[in-house]
């Protein structure tokens, strides 16, 4: 992997970023007086700021790197990941739920659960959420530090302590609307910082029909046919036609349903940005702004992996790192900066690399921190205080968060399989979670007991569905296959993870039913309203100018992605 | 909205722009620099793209700031404070 090398004016871009990223903290600073300032920015903000900050705050570096990876290893049908695997979602988030989660005045997803539903389903949302969010900050904060150490040579521990002290020092100042501020920057950053890589690949390849020449050769030299790179439905009948090994039916389902409003629906860390919109009209409004640049990422992180592969191919293999005899497919989004960009825009690339890391570790420990201190630490441990001493915990929440993280970080590098392990059980975890949400927030008769045994029935489901089945090539272990016995084997292990979260949704699904059935309501219809659809009064926005109103702007954005899904069909 | 997220935004992109302008022309005779983007000059226009998107922010922000002014305090009209405090 040759090294990148960075000049005066790359740093000097860099640091007006850093420089620009704490003024806005130290900025705010002074409006930051309540615990609902901290938590919740004290629901201000302006639905086009929520909803920048929606996606930026899912647009973390997994997302650009993993995205632009995965976009060399499958090609266009990445894309499934936002046409499919997003907007609905997103539409349904506004349009349906955001309701619920605003009108109550809930402050996280699991104060919904317990006014929803009972004390220890909440627990154990909760619980699980915090844990999560704190690996997933610490393995942020890893990648970047390793990144950073492979193509710019810069120590491990300065870059974890740099972007540690950085996200610290912006939150703690700040709070949420810092957070929130910061991702609306690096939004623009990442959009700016990478859009002039695209169009000089494009360029370099011979444009989008150059691209689409040379994906060819690629398909056919990996045994699929031609166009299976850049024809994102054509090659689905059948899971042995694509890269991806999936079908159509588990691409739908299985991402599309299940993973897909689980994540956007019930996610905290994306909702919570919702939840400091200024109104109910821009909480509605947020998931739904934030799907118009959504559905246009793809161009941003998914075609730089196409081109890397095309470009891999036309170099006989000299473009991209090879590793066990495989191109390093995570290296696709860092060599195309150090191929394409000079010194000067190099700065900006690396910049707007370096914030989608710290916009993915901000969002999460806003979340952890919200979280711990309303739902857990008011909850269970010293109830009853002062508005000033939550204000205070959220302060040393945030800092523990921080220290988390970098345990975490740094337990990544000398035990790899831990990781891979706990995020094998939070996919457990979350993959039931979106029955339970359906049903509390559509079917008046879903009881506490309904939902907490549901949710545990379908976690224990996905782990044992894991443990009984295998993608091809694999051994027994980590991939699955671990309960001795190996019933059924799946092409791939995305595969195996689409059918995971069916197995997992569908079981939750039908127990929180007959468990509910079976059990006594526990909330009475008065206690229900504003958190089920039929009990809420309905909302009318017939009054308000067309592009206001949640429906019509749902239907514009599915309209969207169905008009993408047909041009790259 | 206590502080308008354009303002900053906009003052960024404003220098970032201008230091990649300069730079960009400083540099524009250096082919060996260039060769990596194919012969484009790609530092002088982004630059300049930057700089006129942060122009762009910075008197929207403005504007809305005025907007404010007026609307809480008739006094105070025409009166805008530099740091984007309503």
């Amino acid at each position: 992997m040759p090294r990148i090398e960075m000049h005066v004016v790359d740093y000097v871009i860099l640091c007006v970023y850093f420089l620009f990223v704490l003024g806005i903290g130290w900025a705010l600073k002074r409006y930051v007086k309540t615990g609902e300032d901290f938590f919740l920015s004290g629901r201000s903000m302006p639905a086009w700021i929520a909803g920048l900050a929606f996606i930026s705050a899912n647009l973390g570096a997994q997302e650009v790197i993993g995205m632009s990876a995965s976009g060399a290893k499958y090609g266009i049908m990445t894309c499934h990941f936002y046409w499919v695997g997003a907007i609905p979602a997103m539409a349904f988030v506004g349009i349906f739920m955001m309701p619920f989660y605003y009108g109550s005045r809930a402050r996280s997803v699991p104060e919904y659960l317990k006014m929803r539903y009972d004390e220890k389903t909440r627990g154990f949302n909760a619980i699980s959420f915090a844990v999560m969010t704190v690996f997933s900050s610490g393995i942020s904060m890893y990648a970047l530090a390793k990144l950073f150490e492979i193509l710019l040579g810069w120590n491990f521990h300065f870059s974890v302590f740099i972007s540690g002290i950085i996200v610290l020092l912006y939150i703690v100042l700040g709070g949420l609307t810092s957070a929130i501020y910061n991702e609306v920057l690096q939004f623009f950053l990442i959009v700016l910082g990478f859009l002039p890589l695209v169009l000089l690949g494009l360029k370099d390849i011979g444009g989008w029909h150059g691209l689409i020449h040379k994906l060819n050769e690629v398909s056919v030299s990996n045994g699929f046919a031609p166009g299976t790179y850049t024809e994102s439905w054509s090659h689905m009948t059948s899971a042995t036609a694509n890269p991806m090994g999936v079908e159509w039916f588990g691409m739908v389902f299985g991402l599309g349903f299940v993973l897909s409003f689980g994540y956007w629906c019930t996610d905290f860390l994306v909702v919570q940005r919702a939840m400091a919109a200024n109104s109910m009209s821009a909480a509605r409004r947020t998931p739904l702004i934030a799907a118009i640049p959504k559905m246009l990422f793809p161009a941003l992180v998914i075609l730089p992996g196409m081109i890397a592969i095309a470009m891999h191919y036309q170099t006989k293999g000299m473009f991209l790192p090879i590793e066990n005899g495989q191109p390093n497919y995570n290296m696709a989004m860092p060599v195309m900066l150090g191929h394409y960009y000079p010194s000067g825009m190099l700065g900006l690339g690396l910049t707007a690399l370096m914030a989608s890391f710290m916009s993915g570790m901000a969002g999460n420990v806003t979340a952890f921190n919200t979280v711990w201190t309303y739902d857990i630490y008011q909850s269970y441990i010293r109830p009853g205080q002062s508005d000033r001493h939550y204000l205070w915990m959220g302060h040393v929440t945030t800092v523990v968060g921080i220290l988390l993280s970098v345990a975490c970080a740094y337990a990544a590098t000398r035990f790899n399989n831990i990781l891979d392990f706990l995020q094998l059980v939070f996919a457990f975890v979350n993959a039931p979670l979106f029955a339970t949400f359906m049903l509390g927030m559509f079917w008046r008769r879903a009881t506490g007991h309904g939902a907490f045994f549901g949710l545990l029935l379908g976690t224990a489901a996905a782990a044992i569905h894991h443990g009984l089945t295998i993608p091809a090539g694999a051994t027994a272990g980590i991939h699955g296959g671990w309960l001795g016995t190996i019933i059924h084997t799946y092409p791939s292990d995305m595969a195996q993870n689409f059918w995971t979260a069916i197995f997992a949704w569908t079981v939750c699904f039908v127990a929180t039913i007959v468990i509910s059935l079976a059990t006594r309501k526990n909330k009475t219809n008065d206690q229900l309203k504003g958190l089920v659809y039929s009990l809420t009064p309905k909302i009318k926005d017939h009054d308000v100018p067309w592009h206001k109103q949640p429906a019509m702007l749902g239907l514009i954005v599915i309209a969207g992605a169905v008009v993408l899904n047909i041009i790259f069909w | 909205m206590k502080l308008d997220i354009r303002m900053p935004m906009g003052v960024m992109f404003v220098l970032v722009g201008a230091i990649l302008t300069i730079f960009g022309w400083v540099t524009s005779s250096d082919a060996a620099l260039y060769r990596r983007s194919l012969g484009v000059n790609i530092n002088l226009i982004w630059g300049i793209v930057l700089f006129a998107l942060g122009v762009v922010m910075v008197i929207l922000a403005r504007r809305a700031m005025q907007r404010d002014a007026e609307s809480t305090t008739a006094s105070r009209k025409g009166k805008n404070e530099p740091s984007a405090v309503s």
